[in-house]
């Protein structure tokens, strides 16, 4: 028998148990990242030629110090500053629900991103028309729009693994594909502003804004809030979330259940296919409110990171979500004060992942323990053409 | 002269729980060692550690009198130590030969293989211990029995001579396990030393010559055979007197509850698995279906239960036609299901025990609409592992960390709790304690006197003799004899089941 009594004290330990890893891995990005930040520094290397050790391991202190600090200071150094952070955290927040509730339920939505830019197309397809209609009407319509071309679009994936077994990873990437092409085709047609001069849309009417608050920090946000609790009693306390993760965790055992898992794979699907959607629509309504090319700078690919770090925990998500916010409001000070550029931002997500994905590297690194796995971890993919 | 093998205070602490305890163990040349313990008593733990899989907390191991680190299972070869495992470790798609030479190929002009030399050695191994095979024949194609002496072959090619078997007859049937037995008393004619591990304690009184018995990590006593019942060898086991017996009444048949005829099932791969099936279950009793591994019962199964396509013919439940409907019409017509496979379909290993407990009934019982009702599935959780003695520090433990005994009973309590007009288990206790087993077959009974019509499906023909009120047989897809329980023995029913027909089954009765 295995001692496993639920005292509050043990509850915590199993918390910290679960945050370790990820907290370890931000931890040894941050490290990595500094490394690079003072590698890729020229001064450093100056400072080493003309003054010697000494000056140069100063200079080395410094470089570090201003990035980070820079980075700090740029995303929670101000109250605007905070706002910046938690605008940017939004679409995170939508993406990384949308991916993680496809882990949940055993697929692996790459297509986020693709999801997320036909939903942008969709709202400001109706978000800029409809000139009458008041806002009480007009927004709800076009975030509408927007969750019900990713649902859609995603759906579709989901259809096609449910009657014939094509994989949704490689389904969903293509799918991608055709988005951007049929983004950038609209840009010059239909969805062109008129007359149209370049590849940008008509801008959203104001009937359609999701109203900024504070700073530039709009009403996304505590809809993200909303929708991430939304999707957590979704998930573990219906039962169409016990359906979902039955089908997620052991397909056989659901389908024994009685659980009609080809219904469950389309339907969960198309739940992530319209969190994708919000994350467009949030950002489209709140923020840019035009639709021009490059509209998304990859969120649909960090939400996979993001789900990960999470461990496809709503909760997990939306803290996963603030990190990646911050740290990205953050670079954009970086850039200006210390001259650094952004990318290492990208960088040090592309670490976290890495030590998501292959934990053994922290546990080695930090003399962590292995624990057994749970539910979150190990539904990741259920392996190809399964 | 030393022993071939002793291990002396072995001692393996895994994270809270210690798996073995101080366990000694002596083994002598030539001797057959059955090694006896309820599931998850300690006895893989303790043979993977002598194996080199795990590194015991305290202990040593000597071999020939002296002592041995083993750290892995290539040093545990080098000392003549081989292990044939309970799941077969071949590769269907490449020849006996092929299986036997891999990880210790011959070869010719140091890159090329040399599949002659190999296969003259295992002619030789097949002539000296009477193991007969075709080195040159393919594994998918061969019995299961065969395989196993592939297993076997492919240990005493590394030139093994302590051989550790692990539950080596949970596949065979009656009359392979004797045609094992007797190979086993060869090879220790011939030197070879054996650790039999197993739960069966027919088979332990039949082969061995000693025989030792772990309970909860300890050895808790070692019997010679000729001074041992199974009574004495299942108390020592389970640590209490144990009913081996079943016990049960006359069976009250009423009408016919699951009406299968003329039913034809394809496999996965296509084949026809089940082939022209037709039989009936009554309320009130129990029809056994009999049979090896592999013979069509799962896919049978499968297709009265909703999960696999039935090509053609009817199976009819209380009246109603069933064939080709979903999983939860067929459960909702009042039928219940122990799976074959706890692990694969029965069970999500990580989710609590109380979400298994209401895996098939979550959407009406235990809902409000689309919202769970946490309170009733709490309530009726708590009551149900009481009622069913499922032993769990709590409905939260994940099932996946109960012992087979208890996973199962997670199962039964599941299914035996809703009304039921059939029952469906197959292989109830595959896996299970003797204490486990003792309590499921008693429940099994009491469904039947309920009035429920049982299927039961197991490849332990004990099981299927002692539960039984009639017993089909299943062969190559085929019931190939429907017969009463108590008419039928034991030799007859190995007979069937390796495909001998029926009416010469019964000649053979009526010569004796």
């Amino acid at each position: 028998m295995t001692k496993d009594e639920k005292s509050p004290s043990k509850l915590v330990k199993q918390t910290f148990d679960l945050v370790l890893i990820p907290m370890l891995a931000v931890l040894t990005a941050l490290i990595i990242g500094g490394f690079i930040i003072v590698a890729t520094d020229t001064n450093v290397y100056t400072a080493f030629e003309e003054g010697g050790l000494g000056v140069g391991l100063s200079a080395v202190g410094t470089s570090i110090l201003v990035a980070y600090g820079s980075m700090f200071s740029g995303s929670v150094g101000s109250w605007r500053d905070i706002s910046e952070s938690l605008v940017a955290s939004t679409p995170y927040i939508f993406a990384g629900l949308a991916v993680a509730v496809s882990f949940r339920g055993g697929l692996f939505n790459v297509g986020v991103e693709g999801q997320l830019i036909l939903a942008v197309m969709a709202s400001v397809y109706v978000g800029s028309r409809f000139p009458f209609l008041p806002w009480i009407i007009h927004l709800p319509l076009t975030i509408l729009a927007g969750m019900a071309a990713g649902a859609l679009w995603a759906g579709l994936a989901g259809y096609l693994k449910a009657k014939t077994g094509a994989h949704e990873v490689i389904n969903t990437i293509m799918m991608n594909y055709i988005v951007y092409l049929f983004a950038d085709w609209s840009l010059n047609g239909f969805l062109c502003r008129v007359p149209c001069s370049s590849p940008v849309s008509p801008p959203v009417l104001p009937s359609a804004y999701l109203p900024q608050f504070f700073y530039r920090l709009h009403l996304g946000f505590p809809l993200a809030l909303m929708v991430a609790f939304g999707v957590w009693w979704l998930l573990f306390k219906t039962t169409i979330g016990f359906e979902i993760r039955t089908v997620g965790t052991n397909p056989n055992a659901a389908r024994y259940g009685g659980i009609q898992t080809t219904r469950v794979m389309v339907m969960t699907m198309a739940l992530s296919g319209a969190l994708a959607g919000l994350a467009g629509a949030s950002e489209l309504l709140g923020v840019n409110r035009v639709l021009a090319s490059g509209f998304s700078s990859g969120y649909g690919f960090d939400a996979i990171a993001l789900a990960l770090l999470g461990r496809s925990h709503p909760l997990g998500v939306v803290l996963a979500s603030l990190l990646f916010g911050t740290l990205r409001s953050g670079a954009t000070r970086m850039q200006s004060l210390a001259s650094i550029p952004t990318d290492i931002i990208s960088i040090i997500q592309a670490l976290v992942i890495v030590f998501i994905a292959a934990p053994a590297i922290i546990r080695w690194v930090y003399r962590v323990k292995a624990k057994g796995t749970d539910e979150g971890s190990t539904v990741l993919v259920q392996g190809w053409g399964s | 002269m030393s022993p071939v093998l002793e291990l002396r205070g072995i001692t393996k602490q895994f994270p809270g729980v210690l798996a073995n305890d101080n366990v000694n163990l002596t083994l002598e040349k030539g001797e057959i060692h059955a090694l006896l313990g309820e599931n998850g008593a300690g006895k893989t733990t303790l043979m993977n550690i002598l194996y080199g899989l795990y590194k015991p907390t305290k202990g040593e191991i000597y071999i020939n009198g002296k002592q041995a680190e083993i750290s892995g299972p290539t040093d545990a070869i080098r000392q003549g130590i081989g292990m044939v495992h309970q799941h077969f470790m071949l590769i269907p798609v490449l020849t006996v030969t092929e299986n036997v030479m891999l990880g210790e190929e011959s070869m010719r002009h140091g890159v090329l293989l040399d599949r002659k030399a190999a296969a003259k050695r295992i002619t030789e191994i097949s002539k000296t211990y009477h193991l007969e095979v075709d080195p040159h024949a393919y594994v998918r194609d061969l019995p299961v029995g065969i395989q196993q002496r592939v297993e076997i072959i492919k240990v005493l090619y590394r030139q093994a001579n302590i051989l550790i078997l692990d539950e080596p007859t949970a596949v065979l049937t009656p009359q392979e396990v004797e045609e094992l037995f007797n190979i086993m008393k060869l090879l220790t004619g011939q030197g070879v030393s054996i650790i039999f591990i197993t739960h069966k304690l027919k088979e332990v009184l039949a082969v061995s010559q000693k025989i030792s018995v772990i309970r909860r990590g300890k050895t808790v006593g070692s019997a010679k055979p000729a001074e041992s019942t199974e009574q004495s060898l299942a108390e020592l086991m389970v640590g209490r007197p144990v009913e081996l017996v079943v016990k049960k009444k006359k069976a009250q048949p009423s009408k016919p509850v699951l009406v299968v005829r003329n039913l034809f099932v394809k496999d996965k791969r296509d084949r026809i698995a089940v082939d022209n099936v037709s039989f009936e279950v009554r309320g009130g009793e129990i029809l056994g279906i009999a049979g090896v591994q592999g013979n069509g019962q799962t896919e049978l199964v499968e297709a009265i239960t909703g999960l696999r396509h039935a090509e053609s013919g009817t199976i009819q439940i209380s009246g109603q036609e069933a064939a080709n409907k979903t999983p939860r019409q067929i459960t909702e017509i009042g039928v219940s299901h122990v799976p074959e496979d706890r692990q694969r379909e029965g069970l999500v290993l990580s989710f609590p025990i109380k979400d298994n407990l209401i895996l098939n009934t979550y959407y009406k019982t235990f809902a409000k609409g689309i919202v769970i009702d946490e309170q009733k599935v709490n309530d009726t959780a708590t009551k149900w592992v009481a009622d069913y003695d499922v032993r769990t520090p709590s409905i939260e433990t994940p099932a996946g960390s109960l012992s087979g005994g208890n996973q199962q009973k997670v199962i039964v309590a599941r299914e035996f709790s809703r009304p039921m007009k059939l029952l469906i288990t197959s292989q109830p206790t595959r896996g299970v304690d003797v204490g486990s087993i003792e309590y499921i077959h008693a429940r099994i009974i009491d469904k039947r006197d309920e009035g429920a019509a049982v299927l039961v499906v197991s490849t332990e023909l004990d099981e299927v003799r002692a539960l039984s009120d009639r017993i089909a047989v299943m062969f190559d897809g085929k019931l190939v004899a429907i017969v009463p329980a108590n008419e039928v023995t034991k030799e007859q029913l190995g007979l069937l089941m390796a495909g001998v027909p029926e009416s010469e089954v019964l000649i053979k009765l009526h010569c004796k």
